[in-house]
């Protein structure tokens, strides 16, 4: 349990330039590394800590361990090239990266998705929302070692992996939503066993909201530990679940709505308390949401119709001179890329705007001061950021 | 969004507006006034949110174009602010006092494209790249696959194709 010590008088000094005045030698403070080689880590980052005692007094967040050059990679490949490659800048939620590049695509190629393509669309992205939440749930209880909750959700999410290898051939990267629509249709009997895959999780939900959030321990440790600020929202470009779990009500699928959701019924799900508890929730109650409206989708789903609009030959296509925006609600906030043609066929620049580029960095090293060392992980995770998304 | 174009442009000198989607406009602003055209939407128009800062090169005119993207989260909306600056010294006012997040753009895109941020906290830490000795790699300049082959062997045995005219050759092997 961290202890808050109120006497500040062996912490150190502000200089006038906002840094702290910390003297490695004088035997007070120790630097201390968590990761890129941690149990307690969110995939390949580090934070170096300086502790006081038990009690971090600054955290800065190292990436760039897997730095693959992405963006500037898909500079010298031709639009369809570059396809198979932005799926791999997030492993455990890899459609947005299909969807939102192949939307900036279309849009500034002037191509219009037919409408199943679109239903198939929104069905992967909130089946990937699932399977990333169920990671998360997993990561969260690990960090307060409750290691057992990290084993039924990865049963669920193995079975939602079965679906996916069944509807696009591939389990982790789906290369399913190319630009021009989606590669193919529902398999026959699709629907109903992920329909029977759906009750499945529900039944592990309900077991993980009896063990995990109902768990004294859980809420001892996670009430009020790592408060997000309100008025840190927009200076720290907080959005999705973190934000939601601090009373913003913000979802781009309801408030700049895409492919089918201004069709779907739901409403964001919001919570007060801002602490790793109420993320976890926000987070715990959006996964029934997906399932919702999983449902509502394959209920009201056209079963015919074409999958692909008319798209130019790959080998040669070019785009005219533009640039765009294209943003998504994925499962740990807003995920956009931003995408600059110019009239040649190939990208001259794409800009990959994950949340976790902002929830990593800026805003981690401010909430972790304070912190006491064995919430660091907790912390950390209850941002819910994936690295590579912050290197591309 | 363009009752917003025509408020800004009574306070300040803008360049054109070019309305991509009805809720995604961009417009490009004078370095001078970028700033101030940053204050102005940020307390004043409801622009609270910066969604990224980046950078295209146009090496063809010697030139970065900064782009700025700004939502108004009440009125689900987007504004990007186009800036240009010189390559060469690339240089640009900081913005991390506006928006604290702005601070790891600003590094990454020193350590990037090299631009500076003179101010911006902690600029020239190294923020991905450990021991980068070349010139910035997302400069267009930059050659990718040159880099490749200088730092890395070849493995043998590895076949190297054309995508296009292997494509060609797998959808008509007869060449017709």
């Amino acid at each position: 349990m961290a202890l808050f010590t109120p006497d500040r008088s062996q912490y150190p000094q502000t200089r006038a330039d906002g840094s702290l005045d910390i003297d490695l030698t004088s035997g007070k403070y120790l630097k201390l590394w968590q990761g890129p080689q941690h149990p307690g880590i969110t995939g390949n980052m580090a934070v170096e800590l300086t502790v006081c005692g038990d009690e971090v007094v600054e955290g800065r967040t190292h990436v760039g361990y897997l730095h693959r050059g992405f963006e500037k990679l898909m500079e010298r490949r031709t639009f369809i090239q570059c396809f198979p490659i932005v799926c791999r800048i997030c492993v455990p939620e890899p459609d947005f990266n299909e969807y939102c590049f192949a939307a900036a695509v279309e849009e500034l190629a002037g191509i219009q998705v037919p409408e199943r393509a679109d239903w198939i669309r929104t069905l992967i992205l909130e089946m990937g929302r699932i399977n990333s939440y169920l990671m998360y749930l997993g990561g969260q209880a690990g960090a307060f070692g409750l290691g057992v909750i990290g084993q039924w959700t990865t049963y669920a999410r193995d079975l939602m992996l079965d679906r996916f290898e069944e509807l696009t051939g591939g389990r982790i990267y789906h290369m399913f939503i190319l630009p021009g629509g989606v590669r193919d249709g529902l398999p026959d009997g699709f629907a109903t066993r992920l329909e029977e895959t759906l009750r499945e999780l529900e039944t592990v939900m309900r077991d993980v909201y009896d063990t995990l959030f109902c768990n004294a321990v859980f809420k001892t440790r996670a009430c009020g530990l790592g408060v997000i600020e309100r008025d840190w929202l927009d200076p720290y470009g907080v959005t999705g679940p973190n934000a939601r779990a601090a009373g913003m009500s913000k979802d781009v699928r309801r408030d700049q709505p895409y492919l089918v959701y201004p069709g779907l019924d739901f409403e964001p799900v919001v919570a007060t308390d801002s602490d790793v508890y109420a993320r976890a929730d926000v987070r715990r109650r959006d996964l029934l949401v997906s399932i919702d409206l999983i449902r509502q989708i394959l209920a009201r789903m056209p079963h015919s119709g074409p999958l692909m609009a008319e798209v130019p030959n790959v080998l040669h296509w070019k785009i005219p001179l533009g640039e765009t925006y294209i943003r998504g609600e994925c499962s740990r906030g807003e995920y956009g890329y931003y995408l600059v043609t110019d009239g040649s066929g190939y990208p001259r620049r794409v800009n990959v705007r994950g949340p976790s580029y902002t929830h990593a960095m800026a805003l981690l090293e401010r909430m972790i001061v304070n912190a006491n060392i064995s919430d660091v992980a907790a912390l950390m995770v209850s941002l819910h950021t994936y690295p590579p998304e912050i290197e591309r | 969004m363009h009752d917003l174009y025509d408020r800004l442009k009574t306070r300040f000198p803008l360049g054109d507006w070019i309305a991509r989607r009805p809720d995604l406009a961009f417009v490009d602003v004078p370095l001078a006034q970028l700033r101030s055209v940053l204050l102005h939407l940020r307390d004043q128009e409801g622009f609270t949110h910066l969604v990224l800062l980046t950078a295209v090169d146009w090496i063809e005119t010697g030139e970065f174009q900064l782009t700025y993207l700004l939502c108004n989260r009440r009125r689900a909306c987007d504004l990007g602010l186009r800036a240009r600056i010189a390559r060469d010294p690339a240089s640009m006012e900081s913005i991390h006092d506006l928006w604290p997040t702005a601070a790891t753009y600003q590094r990454e895109l020193r350590e990037m494209f090299g631009i500076d941020f003179p101010g911006s906290p902690r600029l020239h830490e190294d923020f991905i790249l450990e021991g980068w000795r070349e010139i910035p790699p997302y400069r267009r300049d930059f050659d990718t696959l040159a880099y490749a082959r200088e730092t890395y062997r070849e493995r043998p045995g590895r076949v190297t194709r054309d995508p296009a005219a292997y494509m060609q050759q797998q959808l008509d092997p007869g060449g017709h």
